[in-house]
């Protein structure tokens, strides 16, 4: 042990740091989900009680539902927009580079930014979508008041910032199959679509598999879209925009947490949540391994 | 002849592709092209039907509306700190943890490496609340600290990191230096730090792109609205002037600027080590 000490001094700020403000903190909020609680009184243990409010929450499964219609919303274009722009990227053989970093941008935009120019694009009465649909006979679309409309935008934002960083990842896993697979299936007369769907796809499907996590992970996470979107100030009856239909799991446990102070049933909302996205990775796992044996 | 096949076959189809990529370029930098022609006229301007789509003459005036309206430039110098502040600790703490994983047998080694693994799987939105309590317990809330202590501990950094050093630096050079009598720390600070270079400037881009855009954290700690990061300033004028998208856009344009420059910068180097990180993290 002691002749180690300079490798543990290396990494034990790292360790010390993240169980300070990371490790502690995940495990205090399950506790803090057993507790009523409002940051300055006394903590009072009400045990399942938060999480027995939760179930019976009409807010609470609005938000659920929410999400997860702007997730599946998102990511299944976002999935598949990446792939498709991955392959012909991988097909061509000039200015592959300037594709991959004009395409990357989008992701390293800030949240906030993009919220905003969505905020003033799709804006119900005078936005640059509805101005082009006017010039062509079509009337204003409420893009920021139907309750549909108000996850199709947040959706398509999603899409916009995750598509290119999906490709990357894509055009990764493409590049590293050998070319003589392709020669070879060439020669026993394989056209492209089928080229495509017997030898890419099984061989990228570990590939698939890992974005599929990830954007389950994050996609499961919007906050900032909808809290930018549709303004945050505590008064605000309609966080989420109008009918709440923009109110996303986060969103509603930062309202509950940090708006109303209810930091027992914040952490129970955050602590449900993050099993739900736990069972949903499990599922997508589960759906995508099974396609690997039929 | 076969060449003369493929070769007809493949024309139309490169041609298609670039089509298609140039499309997709297009929809993805029209948002930067059209921020700036909202934040170059008026919001009348932009609101007239049909909407003006060329660049006006106003976006001095609107960017003085946003100085007028934020302290622009003292957000912009608190997220400049705690992303340069931030950037420069993760890459010490990360690099010195990494060497020690990737080189140094030592017990527990392997436990603690896999720990370290999971804990990237921890949503860390499971702590955001008690890290706000523990905050304001230790007097922090309001203070660029509370921003730049919790994003250390960058648990992805030292994963990929490792992954670099094992395969990058040769043992023989740390073993021709150990024998000329160098320690755990000149090894670190002599031979792999400059043999990682390209890993660096990697994880510097991915640590300073995610401290200036980060939003939710600052958000919420950051409670003294004359001291706050760029991103919730921006949100904070799109709040209190919704109407007036021009001058909203113009400081939208203008946070974005530095960003834009260092992304440009370091683009193909940053972009090639995305891809390694994701492959090897599949």
């Amino acid at each position: 042990m002691l002749t180690h000490w300079r490798q543990y001094l290396a990494i034990s700020p790292f360790f010390v740091i993240f169980g300070v403000f990371s490790f502690f903190p995940v495990f205090y909020s399950l506790y803090l989900a057993f507790q009523r609680w409002d940051g300055m009184g006394t903590m009072q243990f009400v045990g399942l009680d938060q999480f027995r409010f939760l179930w019976s929450d009409p807010v609470f499964w609005m938000s659920i539902r929410n999400t997860l219609v702007i997730w599946v919303l998102s990511t299944v274009p976002t999935l598949f927009g990446a792939l498709v722009l991955a392959t012909l990227l991988h097909s061509v053989r000039r200015f592959k580079s300037f594709y991959r970093i004009a395409l990357y941008i989008p992701n390293v935009t800030s949240i906030v930014a993009v919220s905003i120019f969505f905020g003033a694009v799709f804006s119900n009465n005078f936005g640059l979508v509805n101005a082009i649909l006017g010039m062509v006979g079509i009337s204003p679309v409420p893009w920021l008041s139907n309750p549909w409309l108000i996850k199709l935008v947040i959706a398509l934002l999603m899409t916009w910032m995750w598509t290119g960083y999906n490709m990357i990842i894509y055009l990764a896993g493409l590049q590293a199959i050998p070319t003589q697979i392709y020669e070879a299936a060439k020669l026993d007369g394989a056209g492209p679509v089928r080229t495509f769907f017997q030898i890419t796809m099984p061989i990228m499907r570990p590939i698939i598999l890992f974005t599929v996590i990830i954007s389950t992970i994050n996609g499961l996470q919007s906050f900032s879209e909808p809290q930018v979107l549709f303004g945050s100030n505590a008064a605000n009856p309609n966080l989420g925009g109008p009918g709440q239909a923009g109110l996303t799991t986060l969103l509603y446990f930062y309202q509950s947490a940090f708006v109303n102070n209810d930091y027992g049933y914040g952490a129970a909302i955050v602590w449900a949540f993050f099993v739900l996205i736990m069972v949903l990775v499990v599922v997508n796992w589960r759906l995508v391994q099974r396609g690997r044996k039929s | 002849m076969t060449a003369a096949v493929t070769r007809r076959s493949r024309r139309p189809k490169g041609l298609t592709a670039h089509i298609v990529l140039v499309l997709a370029v297009l929809i993805s930098v029209f948002p930067f092209l059209w921020t700036i022609v909202m934040a170059t006229n008026t919001t009348q301007d932009i609101y007239k039907s049909p909407p003006k789509l060329t660049f006006g003459s106003q976006l001095l005036e609107n960017i003085r509306h946003v100085l007028d309206t934020i302290d622009f430039f003292g957000s912009m110098l608190n997220t400049l700190v705690v992303a340069t502040v931030t950037t420069v600790l993760v890459l010490f703490v990360d690099s010195l943890a990494a060497f020690a994983f990737a080189k140094f047998d030592f017990p527990g080694r392997k436990v603690l490496f896999a720990m370290l693994v999971g804990f990237m799987m921890l949503p860390l939105q499971l702590a955001v609340l008690p890290q706000f309590i523990l905050m304001s317990d230790i007097g922090w809330v309001g203070t660029l600290k509370a921003l730049v202590l919790p994003a250390l501990a960058n648990a992805f950094g030292i994963f990929w990191l490792r992954q670099y050093i094992q395969n990058g630096v040769p043992d023989e050079l740390l073993d021709a230096a150990r024998i000329d009598g160098a320690g755990f720390f000149r090894q670190y600070w002599n031979i792999v730090l400059p043999m990682i270079k390209p890993a660096l400037s990697f994880l510097a881009i991915y640590a300073f792109v995610g401290a200036w855009n980060d939003y939710i954290w600052p958000l919420v700690v950051l409670t003294d609205p004359g001291h706050l990061t760029l991103q919730v300033a921006l949100a904070q004028l799109h709040v209190g002037h919704t109407t007036d998208y021009s001058m909203v856009m113009a400081g939208v344009l203008m946070a974005a600027i530095p960003l834009v420059v260092v992304f440009t910068i370091f683009a193909r180097g940053f972009i090639a080590g995305a891809t390694e990180g994701a492959v090897q993290g599949s």
